[in-house]
């Protein structure tokens, strides 16, 4: 399938290049339409926004603790859109595009950093969308297991799961491509390699070339593809999507890409990369040459992108002041979710804990 | 009725409800072809075939996450870990994901799974084929633990495990895997986990044991019985959640309580029940409440096993002195 993007021989697709122009040289592969690429941008103009405010939130100590996804987005976006709705969606932490192409509520993405457990809560039949997964890499097995639940009913819905460069050296990431490759399980494996794991470049977490290339050790194919192109993911994801649906197996896809922003609010990124590295993935910027193209292609005018980012910044504020006046879990949530229904010994734990927040009497 | 063994029960059971259901798969190391190294799996595979039953790759954490993914995506996954000193690498997925998906997701995910592994001492094992360390995933928030010590209770308590909503541990007393048999019903049927059996009604003495230790708890029983000693004697069956009512109503009606289990002793399930009585039932007590439990040692090679095992004599010695206590 990816016969002519062989990272082994130091391959990787790219389609559409920094300049907003699309590789006239290529194969054959999956494209977007021109109303997909719109949709692209808009979702990805959102995701910014959002992004951009919950840092900002974290400033004003509104917000605990966040990752922000700036620079990455076009990763989870073009690979969700090359997928059905029916199809398991297994999250790291930074797929925001993902999550907003999937239809999930910007809100929700809100209520989980803010720390309410109904963040992790995604109607399972409407969004097929697994919680965020804050054990690295531990939510590959799960994606396997759940690709093979879908292949053992008869359907032909696929798994597509995400993780980090810094992930791939986790023993999870090795089970589960080769449990996948035993099993010929229907599931995408999508490393965003954005360079660094916190403070740690990827040539210290494996001493391969690319991370693609791992997956012919577990006899499958994995391509490279430029993760900040939004058309060279979603024809790979496409491809592989397809591949699977067909019951030939597992793929995996290495997105190189880079975080322009720090790993958490609480991490200091100069301490570890240099100003002038920024500055070159900056002009690599998976938004800015989507623009382009957008324009080039008279998709949408200079005008009605100014007027779209403004609603998307009024959007991220509506979604976020939702978020902060979700109802708070209640002490009965904190006990009525342990099990399905709650046994004795914990009833009487609920209870003594109700009559300790009484008070004296 | 069929006479069987434990191991017997353990198939039978899997062989019963994997006709009722067919969302149940079971999956592990060597439970295909060869039916596990203990034969709790064998001929599921052929009477179900490869896709409901077969080999994993040899990787315990990516047995338990892939089950579980399983079972978010509506199977009913029974997964076997060949000795419960395997199950350590697969801690990751117990605690951090098997455990808390249903709480996580408040209730949109959840995780009716089993966990099947032999456990406890008394084989002549190689390192790592004979501990007893159920209190570890009775300290776990989310899951339940069951733990039979007859055929009959194997299969009533496997069917339930399989049919609970929730993650269940079920360890399997390998000493007692063959050591006798038991009139077992041909069909389908359950008992309820989170209630404990009274083997033996008394009135002088409460002894609660669980698992491979039932079997020399209940030589003990018998042999204090001939010295005119009365001992109500409790199967626990569940450690977690444990039967709470049932060890209280005994204890308020004899006053002196003997704990026995082979794993080790400091925050074991022995500590949890005797703290949960001196306060509960305090008043009713006529003795310290005492555990008899395996040191907190580690668990010897087959050379000195016997200094680590917990027998028949050891539990009559102690009984009696639990018995004999006067303030």
């Amino acid at each position: 399938m990816f016969e002519n993007f062989d990272p082994r021989e130091g391959k990787r697709l790219q389609i559409l290049n920094e300049d907003g122009q699309i590789n006239s040289d290529l194969p054959k592969l999956p494209m977007l339409t021109n109303k997909q690429a719109l949709h692209a941008f808009k979702i990805m103009v959102i995701t910014r926004e959002a992004d951009d405010w919950a840092v900002s939130l974290n400033r004003q100590g509104r917000m605990p603790t966040y990752p922000p996804v700036k620079g990455q987005e076009a990763n989870s976006i073009g690979s969700l859109m090359a997928v059905k709705n029916e199809d398991w969606f297994v999250q790291a932490f930074r797929e925001l595009g993902g999550l907003l192409i999937r239809g999930v509520p910007l809100t929700q993405h809100y209520l989980y950093f803010l720390g309410n457990e109904m963040g992790s809560f995604y109607e399972p039949e409407k969004y097929h969308v697994l919680p965020i997964s804050v054990p690295i890499s531990s939510q590959l097995p799960h994606a396997v297991g759940l690709a093979y639940a879908e292949q053992y009913k008869g359907t032909d819905n696929i798994t597509i799961v995400f993780n980090g460069d810094g992930g791939t050296s986790v023993g999870d990431f090795h089970e589960s491509l080769n449990f996948a490759g035993v099993w010929n399980a229907p599931v995408i494996f999508y490393v965003q390699n954005n360079q660094y794991a916190i403070s740690v470049p990827r040539h210290h977490q494996t001493a391969s070339t690319t991370i693609a290339e791992k997956a012919f050790g577990y006899g499958f194919e994995g391509v490279q593809v430029d993760g900040n192109d939004v058309f060279a993911v979603y024809a790979a994801t496409k491809l592989a999507a397809n591949h699977a649906r067909k019951g030939n197996g597992p793929t995996l896809i290495e997105g190189f890409t880079y975080r322009l922003g720090a790993h958490t609010t609480a991490d200091d990124p100069t301490r570890y990369r240099e100003d002038q590295e920024v500055a070159d993935w900056i002009k690599k910027d998976p938004l800015i040459r989507l623009e382009k193209y957008v324009l080039n292609n008279k998709l949408i005018t200079e005008q009605q992108i100014v007027t779209l980012k403004k609603e998307a910044k009024k959007q991220a504020h509506a979604a976020f002041e939702e978020a902060d006046n979700f109802q708070k879990e209640s002490l009965d949530n904190t006990f009525r979710y342990t099990f399905k229904n709650i046994p004795p010994i914990l009833e009487e734990q609920l209870e003594q804990r109700r009559e300790l927040e009484g008070g004296l009497k | 009725m069929q006479a069987l063994t434990i191991i017997s029960a353990v198939n039978d059971a899997l062989m019963t409800e994997m006709q009722n259901d067919k969302n149940i798969v079971t999956f592990g190391e060597d439970v295909g072809v060869e039916g596990g190294v203990f034969r709790a799996t064998v001929n599921l595979q052929k009477k179900y075939g490869e896709k409901r039953c077969f080999d994993s790759p040899l990787a315990e954490n990516a047995i338990v996450g892939t089950a579980l993914g399983m079972a978010m995506g509506g199977l009913r996954p029974v997964v076997e870990i060949q000795f419960s000193g395997f199950v350590y690498p697969a801690f990751n997925q117990i605690i951090t994901h098997v455990s808390r998906m249903r709480n996580r997701t408040r209730g949109a995910l959840t995780a009716p799974m089993v966990i099947r592994m032999p456990y406890s001492g008394g084989i002549r094992a190689l390192e790592l084929h004979s501990e007893s360390m159920e209190a570890l995933f009775g300290h776990i928030p989310g899951i339940k633990v069951v733990i039979p010590s007859t055929p009959y209770d194997t299969k009533g308590l496997l069917i339930s495990a399989i049919r609970d909503e929730d993650p269940v541990i079920f360890m399997e007393p390998k000493r007692l895997y063959r050591a006798f048999k038991q009139e077992v019903p041909e069909d389908a049927y359950t008992i309820p986990i989170g209630k404990a059996a009274i083997v033996q009604p008394g009135t002088q003495l409460t002894l609660i044991s669980y698992g491979s230790q039932m079997k020399e708890a209940k030589e003990a029983t018998a042999l204090l019985q001939k010295e005119g000693i009365s001992v109500e004697l409790i199967d626990l069956r569940t450690i977690y959640p444990y039967d709470k009512s049932t060890i209280l109503e005994s204890v308020k009606k004899t006053g002196r309580l003997l704990v026995v289990h082979e794993g080790p002793r400091s925050f074991g399930v022995a500590a949890e029940i005797i703290a949960m009585v001196s306060k509960d039932a305090f008043e009713y007590l006529e003795a310290p409440p005492t555990r008899l439990t395996g040191a907190d040692t580690i668990f010897p090679l087959p050379s000195a096993e016997h200094h680590y095992m917990i027998h028949t004599a050891h539990i009559v010695k102690r009984a009696t002195e639990v018995i004999r206590y006067q303030p």
